[in-house]
């Protein structure tokens, strides 16, 4: 039985590829454009309501599943640490490089990540994918929910979703 | 020690239903007396640490425990005409119209209300395995109450059963608390929460098992591991046992209101699956067959901290209305309003449940139905 | 005491550390907050043994509505340990059976 499916909260590729922003767009823009990995409609709208350029377009119903105008979006990363399910994460493909991208994520755990430190990169369903290098952490709304800029490899920021501080043995 | 008091309105239970029902009565003049069994004010919300969802009325994006301290704050602006008991049992409702209360276990004295409202929320349900009684096998309330309110490691490693909101979120509490979730079983072929709550422990390499559930509890005195196994559509159990080491078994598989005092009120009270147990049947201003009670909150069904504060500022509204304090016109408009804010907090697909079940048990007023109507 | 030492979102504020005993072991817990966490923090998870089969039985709902915390606390039975303040110098004991009436009661 197969548990790593859509069922048990692991996005598929094909929604993750859907909610991407479109790759022109996207490789030109510095500050990154916000990926919004919300595919259940449910009661809930503080991206739209806390998104300073309207990028995040409004809801008519509050049930309505998130909308992104990326063309205002500047990768300013409220919705990362406003959104209540975690589930907005910026990606700056302009960042470093050839094979580097930089990835905004929303982080509540300990130890504290700092700058400068490597940090293990986990996919969806929780394997290290990846090591990445912290370039900057943020307390954006002062209530602990931090946003953490990682320098990812390029080819894995779909799967990319998490990271973890590396235990010093 | 034979002591009476007789404020206008006891508020039975101090959690979000119970703050907002003894706000909203405040606010128009009343009198209030609250008396809450746990030792802090707020009910549930001071253990939530994750941010609400819903919309800014609801105080989406503000985690669970500001939530409580807003609740309080505005309680507190009342302090002349409210006093709230902590550590202290409503025991007993008595015909007389007296509420017998304890706080902690010596001190006790009698409440006569004119009005009655009872937000006394809910108990854990539990699902039938051997060993489910031993020490180790908590609710999920209990796990976060260790952990979020007192600071006390609540087990090394844990087994979670059920992956409602419940089950998801308090997973991924446990890893914030530093403790080890072993797996999340489900007995349905999906997670019965939101999609990311899901989403946020999968990525921390929780593994969620669906269609599965606890078989057995393992251990002498206390848990020290559980055997897990797969369902099929009938409940049956197929597949290999699997054994999961843990020193808790969470069980986050969902609530039941608790309304005894309804019952010993006289209260007529309907099963009713949706809403997760026996409830009153209440109108439209969450007045029970009692002329003198009020209901609020989990108590009259099981939904989120923000219709139980949506419900306790209606049966607020409606007792303080029934005490003459608020005039006709504000009191229908206000009363409507209330019910447009409730209406939309259940509108959605996650409201579908609680709507189909608040309808068994509304009607639209006593009044011809042989209960007395002041 | 196993407590959580650090959280990502919280911060406890504990009150003042005090002694009690239980079963006659001297233990610490903090002064106002529930018996039952006190013990839990200990290491201490049975906390009564049921009348019939004498199973052992813990906490389970923490908000006092299930009993099964019961212990006796400074002689008197029944006492709900997941919602009692713990004070200076009380003595709790496992609870076996359903207890007895204190003397004097």
């Amino acid at each position: 039985m197969r548990f790593d499916d859509f069922a048990t909260g692991v996005l598929t590729q094909e929604m993750a590829k859907a909610a991407a922003p479109p790759t022109k767009l996207w490789e030109g823009k510095r500050g990154g454009l916000v990926i919004i990995e919300c595919p259940q409609p449910i009661p809930c709208d503080p991206c739209h309501a806390n998104c300073p350029t309207g990028a995040v377009l409004s809801f008519e119903d509050i049930n309505d599943l998130p909308k992104v105008d990326f063309a205002k979006c500047t990768g300013c990363a409220m919705c990362v640490a406003k959104c209540p399910g975690l589930a907005c994460f910026v990606v700056d493909l302009t960042y470093g490089g050839d094979g580097e991208a930089l990835m905004k994520l929303p982080y509540e755990m300990l130890p504290r990540p700092e700058e400068g430190m490597e940090v293990d990169c986990l996919n969806r369903v929780g394997e290290p994918v990846a090591t990445g290098m912290v370039i900057r952490v943020q307390d954006p709304q002062c209530d602990k929910t931090l946003v953490v800029h990682v320098a990812v490899p390029k080819d894995l920021i779909l799967d990319i979703r998490a990271i973890r501080v590396k235990s010093h043995g | 020690m034979n002591v009476l008091r007789t404020p206008d309105v006891l508020v039975i239970g101090g959690g979000p239903a119970g703050l907002s029902a003894a706000v909203e009565d405040a606010s128009f003049g009343c009198h209030v007396i609250v008396v809450n069994e746990d030792l802090l004010l707020g009910g549930q919300l001071v253990k939530q640490t994750h941010k609400f969802f819903g919309s800014a009325a609801e105080h989406a994006g503000t985690r669970g425990i500001e939530i409580a301290k807003i609740l309080i704050d505005e309680l507190e602006r009342f302090s002349d005409r409210v006093e709230a008991y902590t550590n202290c049992s409503a025991l007993g409702y008595y015909r007389d119209g007296v509420v017998t209360c304890m706080v902690g276990e010596e001190r006790y004295f009698k409440v006569k209300p004119k009005k009655i409202i009872v937000a006394t929320g809910a108990l854990e349900k539990l699902i039938p395995f051997p060993g489910n009684d031993l020490p180790g096998v908590y609710g999920a309330g209990a796990v976060q109450t260790l952990m979020n309110v007192y600071g006390v490691k609540p087990a090394k490693r844990v087994l979670m059963v059920g992956a409602g909101n419940i089950g998801l979120i308090v997973s991924y509490q446990l890893l914030q608390a530093g403790v080890d979730v072993a797996a999340i079983v489900e007995f349905a072929p999906k997670v019965g929460g939101y999609w990311v709550h899901a989403a946020k422990v999968r990525r921390l390499g929780v593994p969620i098992y669906l269609r599965h559930t606890v078989k057995r509890a393992i251990g002498e005195s206390a848990v020290e591991g559980a055997v897990i196994q797969a369902v099929n559509e009938k409940g049956e159990f197929v597949g290999d046992e699997r054994f999961i080491e843990c020193d808790v078994i969470c069980m986050a598989v969902g609530l039941t209101p608790t309304c005894e005092l309804l019952w010993q009120a006289g209260c007529e009270m309907h099963y009713v699956p949706e809403l997760a147990g026996h409830v009153a049947v209440r109108d439209k201003t969450m007045r029970t067959s009692h002329p003198d009670i009020w209901v609020a909150g989990d108590a009259a069904g099981i939904e989120e901290a923000s219709t139980a504060m949506a419900e306790g500022r209606i049966a607020g509204l409606a007792s303080a209305h029934s005490l003459g304090h608020i005039d006709e016109e504000v009191f229908k408009e206000r009363l409507r309003e209330y019910w447009m804010r409730l209406d939309a907090l259940r509108g959605g697909e996650a409201g579908s449940k609680a709507r189909s079940g608040t309808s068994k048990v509304i009607i639209e007023t006593w009044e011809g139905k042989g209960v007395e109507v002041r | 005491m196993e407590l959580v030492e650090k959280h990502p979102i919280l911060e406890f504020r504990h009150g003042r550390k005090v002694k009690f005993t239980f079963d006659g072991r001297e233990m610490e817990g903090f002064e106002g907050e529930p018996i039952a966490a006190a013990l839990h923090a200990n290491g201490v998870k049975v906390l009564r043994y049921m009348p019939k089969k004498g199973r052992p039985k813990g906490f389970f709902c923490a908000i006092g509505k299930c009993s099964s915390c019961f212990m006796v606390v400074d002689g008197m039975s029944n006492v709900r340990t997941c919602i009692t303040p713990l004070r200076e110098g009380m003595q709790v004991e496992t609870q076996r059976g359903n207890g007895m009436l204190r003397e004097g009661v």
